[in-house]
């Protein structure tokens, strides 16, 4: 499904990937988990494709595929998705439009049949009850307004709407309380299958009791130093990242 | 000499449901939004209409192949179809448009059947009778000692009289069409008073058009009496005049609100003038507009709003996206009066420069001489903004969808304070049609 190679990046000189290799299958759940400044944000921001990362070494494979000398909007229509830690306000576009113009554009490139509009708001509709996103939030303009726990919400709506293949959760659960955290929590799992996989990036042990990652694995100064089974997240929660060139968790 | 035409007759009959024309033309597509923008219409006409055009989409424009049209290829003649001359989607309602052609009042506005309370009547055949009382109404003092101000005065022959009594409220909105008379160069000065008695309302569309040598030069008084209301929208169609002077005078009595919206696209240079004076108390104004500038335009926008009564309030909201090499201007001036005290005055600029040779200059005012009120101002100057293009990307729109979607919704933010759903949505598709066809 997703792998990344020796994979080198920097922002304006600076470098911040230093050789990650990581392999994340068809159906499983990865964790990433690291001190601050180890570099995870990064991590996603390069494989999802955002303007301002030098990649200077390396590759990241979807489905076999390079895909780092492809647009943010190719990256998405092949099936991948960023939550992002810190979703933007769009002042002036509203969810529903947003929504719309983000299924059908991944539908025109891959070649299939734009939704129509009753299909459209049927689907959001049956996804927008199962996440608690209430009908008001999707006729106000996107994350504008919106509380913390409202924004990280929408972002799994998106994810759920439009069914990547791999899906990347950038410190999904900072600025959440444990109610948020656990209705985003079961929309995440909910999203569990086969034929999908997750690579779920936090600071702390916490998300990953709501959802429980297949492998953990650890990144410092820029690589992956550890790796293994969730009882790694345990430990890290008891020790710290002490043992990993970083502060107490 | 006789020419001899031989016409070789072809063998079987044309049937024109067996002509299919897999591909629409660019301009049979045009046609087809141009008909879907015309209300429906009803009973057996409306259904006869409604089958007209089927038969036309069945068949599109004609071509050779047809043997009627053999001589005469419609298609390839019609590149593009142009916009339709009459907007039905802008004034619904026949009776309630105007037009002032070169300036001028049509003939038979006597012979209009106006709503109740309604009373319209030619510019020109008030002037001659027109006591002192009147014609301070008509050339008011607000704006009289600026020159392109005083010029209109002093040329404008015609124009048009609106008076809409005490406690009448025109809920249709009644649509004034600026429009030249013919393609040579010309000049038109026009002047447009409104009257509105106590606690009357009107909804009023100013619609320009214009040809690329088109000099205009118009003003629109407005007079509102206490409690008088008035949603006013200057829109541009079709315009594409060399230069225009719009000026808009506005005095309001106690209680009285002024909501207007301005859309700003296509043209050479056009100065946009408000002169605004709340003379009564807890008057209300609002100023909203959104400019599109592309090409080698010039907008500019200078208002001024004079508090000149205490508990009043102004709102000014005006976005610009500004590309190639245009050049936009906002001038905002607010005055509070010394004993005009808690007034609540709020004015914006927001600008997007999608060019290194697009231009804006800001430049709010404060003159304030009253101490208990609040005022703010503010305006800003930017790019789009590359976290929201990244975000948007990130979920699948391609760049040019990104930035449109921004667009729209930075524009979008002003146009939604127009109240009458009808003209907001025209005003919607002339924004969408300006930013679909901009050159990125």
């Amino acid at each position: 499904m997703l792998e990344i190679r020796n994979l080198h990046a920097e922002i304006g000189g600076k470098k911040i990937l230093n050789g990650v290799n990581l392999m994340v299958k068809s159906g499983e759940v990865a964790a990433i988990m690291g001190p601050n400044g180890s570099g995870k944000s990064t991590l996603s921001y390069v494989i999802a494709g955002r303007d301002g990362y030098e990649v200077t070494e390396g590759e990241a494979l979807l489905d076999g595929e390079n895909i780092l000398a492809l647009d943010p909007h190719e990256r998405a229509a092949k099936g991948l998705f960023l939550a992002f830690q810190y979703p933007l306000e769009i002042p002036g576009v509203t969810t529903m439009t947003f929504l719309k113009a983000a299924m059908n554009s991944q539908r025109k490139q891959r070649g299939e049949a734009e939704l129509t509009t009753p299909d459209f708001i049927k689907k959001v509709n049956v996804a927008a009850e199962r996440l608690g996103v209430k009908k008001d939030m999707l006729r106000r303009a996107l994350n504008v307004g919106f509380s913390g726990g409202e924004k990280k919400r929408l972002e799994v709506l998106q994810m759920a709407l439009l069914e990547p293949r791999f899906g990347i959760l950038d410190e999904t659960d900072s600025g959440l309380d444990i109610d948020a955290l656990r209705i985003v929590a079961e929309g995440v799992n909910s999203l569990r299958s086969p034929d999908r996989a997750f690579l779920v990036i936090t600071h702390y042990q916490r998300l990953l009791d709501y959802i429980v990652p297949d492998n953990v694995h650890v990144l410092s100064k820029g690589r992956i130093v550890k790796s293994g089974g969730k009882e790694l997240a345990l430990e890290l929660e008891k020790n710290g990242y002490r043992d990993y060139g970083g502060e107490a968790a | 000499m006789a020419t001899v035409i031989t016409v070789e007759k072809r063998r079987e009959d044309f049937d024109v449901t067996a002509v299919v024309t897999s591909i629409q033309s660019s301009a049979e597509t045009a046609l087809g939004k141009l008909y879907a923008s015309l209300p429906k219409g009803v009973g057996a006409a409306g259904v006869a209409r409604a089958r007209a055009f089927a038969r036309f989409e069945r068949s599109g424009l004609p071509t050779r192949r047809i043997e009627a049209w053999h001589y005469t290829d419609m298609r390839s003649a019609l590149r593009e179809a142009y916009p339709l001359a009459f907007d039905y989607a802008m004034n619904p309602t026949r009776g309630l448009r105007i037009d002032l052609i070169d300036g001028a009042a049509p003939d038979d506005l006597g012979q209009q059947t106006w709503p109740e309370g309604l009373r319209v009547r030619a510019l020109r055949d008030v002037l001659a009778g027109a006591g002192d009382d009147l014609a301070a109404k008509i050339y008011p003092d607000q704006g009289a000692n600026d020159a392109m101000v005083a010029l209109n005065a002093a040329m404008s022959g015609d124009g048009l009289v609106i008076e809409v009594a005490t406690g009448a409220r025109i809920e249709t909105p009644i649509g004034v069409y600026w429009r030249s008379g013919g393609v040579t160069p010309r000049s038109d000065f026009s002047r447009v008073l409104v009257l509105l008695g106590d606690g009357a309302h009107i909804t009023l569309v100013e619609s320009h058009a214009a040809h690329a040598r088109t000099q205009r030069n118009s003003a629109i008084v407005f007079h509102l009496a206490a409690g008088a209301s008035v949603e006013h929208v200057f829109v541009p169609e079709f315009y594409e005049a060399e230069s225009h002077v719009a000026t808009l005078i506005a005095e309001l009595g106690e209680c009285a609100a002024f909501n207007s919206f301005a859309l700003i696209a296509g043209g050479g240079l056009l100065r946009r003038q408000i002169f605004a004076r709340c003379a009564g108390e807890q008057a209300d104004v609002a100023f909203r507009g959104v400019s599109l500038l592309g090409g080698k335009q010039h907008a500019d926008t200078t208002l001024v709003v004079d508090h000149a009564a205490p508990h009043g309030r102004s709102r000014e909201l005006f976005k610009h996206i500004v590309t190639d090499g245009a050049s936009g201007v906002f001038q905002g001036k607010v005055i509070v009066r010394p004993h005009a005290q808690k007034v609540d005055g709020g004015m914006k600029s927001q600008t997007l420069l999608l060019s290194d040779d697009a231009a804006m200059y800001n430049k709010p005012e404060l003159e304030i001489f009253a101490d208990d009120v609040v005022c703010g101002h503010g305006a800003t100057v930017g790019e789009l903004d590359k976290d929201q293009l990244f975000y948007l990307m990130a979920r699948g729109l391609t760049k040019a969808e990104a930035e449109a979607l921004l667009l729209d919704g930075f524009a979008r933010e002003a146009i939604e304070f127009v109240s009458n759903e009808d003209v907001r949505s025209r005003l919607e598709t002339l924004m969408s049609d300006w930013l679909e066809s901009r050159p990125s």
